[in-house]
Protein backbone atom coordinates (compact mmCIF):
# COMPACT_ATOMS: atom_id res chain seq x y z
CA UNK A 1 0.00 0.00 0.00
CA UNK A 2 1.03 3.51 -0.97
CA UNK A 3 2.20 5.93 1.88
CA UNK A 4 -0.45 8.42 2.62
CA UNK A 5 0.97 11.62 3.14
CA UNK A 6 -1.84 13.54 4.90
CA UNK A 7 -0.16 17.08 3.73
CA UNK A 8 -0.56 17.22 -0.01
CA UNK A 9 -3.99 14.86 0.78
CA UNK A 10 -5.61 17.61 2.63
CA UNK A 11 -3.93 19.88 0.49
CA UNK A 12 -5.45 18.42 -2.81
CA UNK A 13 -8.86 17.56 -1.31
CA UNK A 14 -10.07 19.95 1.65
CA UNK A 15 -11.33 22.54 -0.48
CA UNK A 16 -13.73 20.58 -2.82
CA UNK A 17 -14.81 19.09 0.58
CA UNK A 18 -15.28 22.24 1.90
CA UNK A 19 -17.22 23.46 -0.68
CA UNK A 20 -19.47 20.55 -1.27
CA UNK A 21 -20.20 20.65 2.57
CA UNK A 22 -20.95 24.32 2.81
CA UNK A 23 -23.75 24.52 0.68
CA UNK A 24 -25.51 21.55 2.16
CA UNK A 25 -25.04 22.56 5.92
CA UNK A 26 -24.50 26.35 5.70
CA UNK A 27 -22.74 27.04 8.94
CA UNK A 28 -18.94 27.13 8.50
CA UNK A 29 -17.85 25.39 11.67
CA UNK A 30 -20.23 22.61 11.46
CA UNK A 31 -18.59 22.34 7.48
CA UNK A 32 -14.54 22.20 9.17
CA UNK A 33 -16.18 19.84 11.57
CA UNK A 34 -16.99 17.19 9.42
CA UNK A 35 -14.38 17.66 6.99
CA UNK A 36 -11.96 17.51 9.55
CA UNK A 37 -13.95 13.66 10.70
CA UNK A 38 -14.25 12.64 7.34
CA UNK A 39 -10.42 12.90 6.70
CA UNK A 40 -10.07 10.78 9.89
CA UNK A 41 -12.49 8.15 8.57
CA UNK A 42 -10.74 8.00 5.63
CA UNK A 43 -7.26 7.31 6.69
CA UNK A 44 -8.68 4.80 8.81
CA UNK A 45 -10.66 3.26 6.02
CA UNK A 46 -7.98 3.42 3.71
CA UNK A 47 -7.02 0.06 3.29
CA UNK A 48 -10.64 -0.53 1.99
CA UNK A 49 -10.15 2.07 -0.87
CA UNK A 50 -10.09 -0.03 -3.85
CA UNK A 51 -9.11 2.13 -5.86
CA UNK A 52 -12.20 1.97 -7.94
CA UNK A 53 -13.70 5.57 -7.69
CA UNK A 54 -11.23 8.03 -7.71
CA UNK A 55 -9.58 9.51 -4.26
CA UNK A 56 -12.18 12.31 -4.24
CA UNK A 57 -15.34 10.47 -5.45
CA UNK A 58 -14.33 7.93 -2.13
CA UNK A 59 -14.01 10.98 -0.01
CA UNK A 60 -17.06 12.66 -0.99
CA UNK A 61 -18.91 9.22 0.24
CA UNK A 62 -17.66 9.19 3.44
CA UNK A 63 -18.45 12.75 3.46
CA UNK A 64 -21.88 12.42 2.60
CA UNK A 65 -22.83 9.91 5.08
CA UNK A 66 -21.08 12.10 8.11
CA UNK A 67 -23.89 15.14 6.58
CA UNK A 68 -26.49 12.87 7.06
CA UNK A 69 -25.26 11.68 10.39
CA UNK A 70 -25.21 15.44 11.51
CA UNK A 71 -28.73 16.16 10.29
CA UNK A 72 -29.91 12.64 12.07
CA UNK A 73 -28.35 14.25 15.37
CA UNK A 74 -30.14 17.55 15.01
CA UNK A 75 -33.57 16.14 14.06
CA UNK A 76 -33.38 13.55 17.34
CA UNK A 77 -32.75 17.00 19.39
CA UNK A 78 -35.26 18.40 17.89
CA UNK A 79 -37.86 15.53 18.09
CA UNK A 80 -39.98 14.12 15.20
CA UNK A 81 -39.43 16.64 12.16
CA UNK A 82 -42.49 19.63 12.62
CA UNK A 83 -44.90 20.96 9.94
CA UNK A 84 -47.70 23.97 10.99
CA UNK A 85 -50.44 23.90 9.24
CA UNK A 86 -52.32 27.43 10.13
CA UNK A 87 -55.48 26.58 7.70
CA UNK A 88 -58.51 26.16 10.20
CA UNK A 89 -61.04 24.90 7.55
CA UNK A 90 -60.46 22.03 5.75
CA UNK A 91 -61.92 23.98 1.97
CA UNK A 92 -58.15 25.87 2.69
CA UNK A 93 -56.07 23.00 2.60
CA UNK A 94 -55.15 22.85 -1.31
CA UNK A 95 -54.10 26.44 -1.15
CA UNK A 96 -51.76 25.48 1.42
CA UNK A 97 -50.44 22.80 -0.24
CA UNK A 98 -49.82 25.13 -3.36
CA UNK A 99 -48.55 27.99 -1.56
CA UNK A 100 -45.70 25.87 -0.03
CA UNK A 101 -45.30 23.64 -3.19
CA UNK A 102 -44.05 26.44 -4.97
CA UNK A 103 -41.66 29.30 -2.62
CA UNK A 104 -41.66 32.03 -4.52
CA UNK A 105 -38.78 33.42 -2.32
CA UNK A 106 -36.38 30.58 -3.88
CA UNK A 107 -35.90 31.91 -7.09
CA UNK A 108 -32.21 31.45 -7.09
CA UNK A 109 -32.27 27.54 -6.25
CA UNK A 110 -31.62 26.66 -9.43
CA UNK A 111 -28.73 28.85 -9.81
CA UNK A 112 -26.87 28.66 -6.60
CA UNK A 113 -27.50 24.58 -7.52
CA UNK A 114 -25.75 25.40 -10.96
CA UNK A 115 -23.03 27.61 -9.65
CA UNK A 116 -22.11 24.66 -6.56
CA UNK A 117 -21.09 22.66 -9.97
CA UNK A 118 -19.63 24.99 -11.92
CA UNK A 119 -17.57 25.51 -8.37
CA UNK A 120 -16.65 21.66 -8.19
CA UNK A 121 -15.91 21.50 -11.57
CA UNK A 122 -13.22 24.67 -11.29
CA UNK A 123 -11.93 22.61 -7.99
CA UNK A 124 -11.93 19.18 -9.80
CA UNK A 125 -9.71 20.79 -12.57
CA UNK A 126 -7.21 22.03 -10.50
CA UNK A 127 -6.80 19.10 -8.89
CA UNK A 128 -4.65 18.39 -12.03
CA UNK A 129 -2.22 21.06 -11.50
CA UNK A 130 0.75 20.31 -9.05
CA UNK A 131 -0.03 21.13 -5.72
CA UNK A 132 2.53 24.25 -5.45
CA UNK A 133 0.71 25.66 -8.58
CA UNK A 134 -2.84 25.09 -7.80
CA UNK A 135 -2.17 26.54 -4.66
CA UNK A 136 -0.43 29.75 -5.63
CA UNK A 137 -3.84 30.21 -8.13
CA UNK A 138 -6.00 29.61 -5.43
CA UNK A 139 -4.67 32.06 -3.00
CA UNK A 140 -4.04 34.70 -6.09
CA UNK A 141 -7.28 34.32 -7.70
CA UNK A 142 -9.79 32.78 -5.03
CA UNK A 143 -8.24 34.22 -2.20
CA UNK A 144 -7.24 37.47 -3.82
CA UNK A 145 -3.52 37.47 -2.15
CA UNK A 146 -1.29 40.61 -3.00
CA UNK A 147 1.11 39.26 -5.96
CA UNK A 148 3.89 40.74 -3.17
CA UNK A 149 2.40 38.72 -0.46
CA UNK A 150 2.40 35.36 -2.54
CA UNK A 151 5.66 35.87 -3.85
CA UNK A 152 7.49 36.43 -0.19
CA UNK A 153 5.79 33.57 1.12
CA UNK A 154 6.89 31.10 -2.08
CA UNK A 155 10.34 33.16 -2.60
CA UNK A 156 9.88 33.13 -5.81
CA UNK A 157 9.57 36.41 -8.54
CA UNK A 158 6.78 38.31 -9.61
CA UNK A 159 7.72 37.14 -13.22
CA UNK A 160 7.70 33.19 -11.60
CA UNK A 161 4.21 33.90 -10.48
CA UNK A 162 2.93 34.77 -13.85
CA UNK A 163 4.17 32.47 -15.08
CA UNK A 164 2.41 29.78 -12.85
CA UNK A 165 -0.29 31.78 -13.36
CA UNK A 166 -0.57 31.59 -16.77
CA UNK A 167 0.13 27.72 -16.86
CA UNK A 168 -2.65 27.32 -14.47
CA UNK A 169 -4.87 29.43 -16.19
CA UNK A 170 -4.60 27.74 -19.39
CA UNK A 171 -4.47 24.18 -18.03
CA UNK A 172 -7.94 25.00 -16.38
CA UNK A 173 -9.69 26.54 -19.13
CA UNK A 174 -8.63 23.91 -21.21
CA UNK A 175 -10.36 21.36 -18.66
CA UNK A 176 -13.22 22.94 -18.26
CA UNK A 177 -13.81 23.91 -21.53
CA UNK A 178 -13.87 19.59 -21.85
CA UNK A 179 -15.85 18.90 -18.80
CA UNK A 180 -18.08 22.00 -18.39
CA UNK A 181 -18.93 24.66 -20.78
CA UNK A 182 -19.98 22.27 -23.51
CA UNK B 1 10.47 55.84 -21.85
CA UNK B 2 9.58 52.30 -23.62
CA UNK B 3 7.80 53.92 -26.55
CA UNK B 4 6.78 50.85 -28.58
CA UNK B 5 3.23 50.53 -29.58
CA UNK B 6 3.50 46.54 -30.61
CA UNK B 7 3.46 43.80 -27.99
CA UNK B 8 4.35 40.69 -28.56
CA UNK B 9 2.31 37.37 -28.19
CA UNK B 10 4.07 36.43 -24.85
CA UNK B 11 4.04 40.01 -24.00
CA UNK B 12 0.14 40.61 -24.89
CA UNK B 13 -0.92 37.35 -22.82
CA UNK B 14 1.08 39.15 -19.55
CA UNK B 15 -0.92 41.97 -19.52
CA UNK B 16 -4.28 39.95 -20.21
CA UNK B 17 -3.74 37.50 -17.60
CA UNK B 18 -2.60 40.79 -15.35
CA UNK B 19 -5.85 41.88 -16.07
CA UNK B 20 -7.47 39.51 -14.59
CA UNK B 21 -6.28 40.55 -11.72
CA UNK B 22 -6.79 44.51 -12.18
CA UNK B 23 -2.87 44.72 -11.89
CA UNK B 24 -2.51 45.49 -15.68
CA UNK B 25 -1.79 49.69 -16.01
CA UNK B 26 -3.85 51.47 -18.17
CA UNK B 27 -1.10 51.97 -20.86
CA UNK B 28 -0.91 48.47 -20.85
CA UNK B 29 -4.23 47.42 -21.69
CA UNK B 30 -3.84 50.26 -24.06
CA UNK B 31 -1.38 48.36 -25.94
CA UNK B 32 -3.23 44.58 -25.73
CA UNK B 33 -5.89 46.50 -27.27
CA UNK B 34 -3.96 47.25 -29.89
CA UNK B 35 -2.22 44.16 -30.21
CA UNK B 36 -5.70 42.43 -30.02
CA UNK B 37 -7.22 44.34 -32.90
CA UNK B 38 -4.67 42.18 -35.77
CA UNK B 39 -3.72 39.25 -33.78
CA UNK B 40 -6.48 36.23 -33.68
CA UNK B 41 -4.88 34.31 -31.26
CA UNK B 42 -4.18 36.56 -28.33
CA UNK B 43 -7.83 37.43 -29.06
CA UNK B 44 -8.97 33.59 -28.80
CA UNK B 45 -6.54 33.66 -25.41
CA UNK B 46 -8.37 36.90 -24.42
CA UNK B 47 -11.96 35.64 -25.06
CA UNK B 48 -11.20 32.44 -22.96
CA UNK B 49 -9.39 34.16 -20.26
CA UNK B 50 -12.44 36.13 -19.60
CA UNK B 51 -14.62 33.30 -19.47
CA UNK B 52 -12.77 31.95 -17.09
CA UNK B 53 -12.62 34.53 -14.60
CA UNK B 54 -16.47 35.04 -14.97
CA UNK B 55 -17.12 31.29 -14.13
CA UNK B 56 -15.00 31.45 -11.22
CA UNK B 57 -16.62 34.45 -10.29
CA UNK B 58 -20.05 33.05 -10.44
CA UNK B 59 -19.05 29.92 -8.69
CA UNK B 60 -18.35 31.61 -5.42
CA UNK B 61 -15.90 28.90 -4.54
CA UNK B 62 -14.63 29.37 -0.93
CA UNK B 63 -11.24 27.83 0.05
CA UNK B 64 -10.74 26.07 3.42
CA UNK B 65 -9.22 28.75 6.05
CA UNK B 66 -5.55 27.71 6.26
CA UNK B 67 -5.49 27.21 9.81
CA UNK B 68 -8.18 24.84 9.65
CA UNK B 69 -6.14 22.68 6.91
CA UNK B 70 -2.73 22.63 9.09
CA UNK B 71 -5.61 21.52 12.17
CA UNK B 72 -6.43 18.52 10.06
CA UNK B 73 -3.14 17.59 8.53
CA UNK B 74 -2.05 17.81 12.06
CA UNK B 75 -4.95 15.25 13.60
CA UNK B 76 -4.33 13.26 10.61
CA UNK B 77 -0.18 13.03 11.22
CA UNK B 78 -1.45 11.86 15.14
CA UNK B 79 -4.16 9.27 14.51
CA UNK B 80 -0.88 8.14 11.78
CA UNK B 81 0.93 7.89 14.41
CA UNK B 82 -1.09 6.42 16.99
CA UNK B 83 -1.97 3.44 14.13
Amino acid sequence: MEVLNPDLWVDKYADYLYNYTIVRVNDREVAQDLISETFLAGLKSKKNFKGEASERTWLISILKRKIIDHYRKINSNKGKAEVHINYRNEDSEGDWLEENASDPFDRNAENTMENEELGLAILACLEKLNEKQAEIFKLKTIDGFDTEAICKEFNISPSNLWVIIHRARKSLADCLEKNWFN
Amino acid sequence: MNMKFFLKCTEAVNVCDKSQYEEATFFDKLLLRIHLLYCSLCRGYSFRNRKLTQAIKESDIKTLPDDQKQLIKERLRQAMANQ
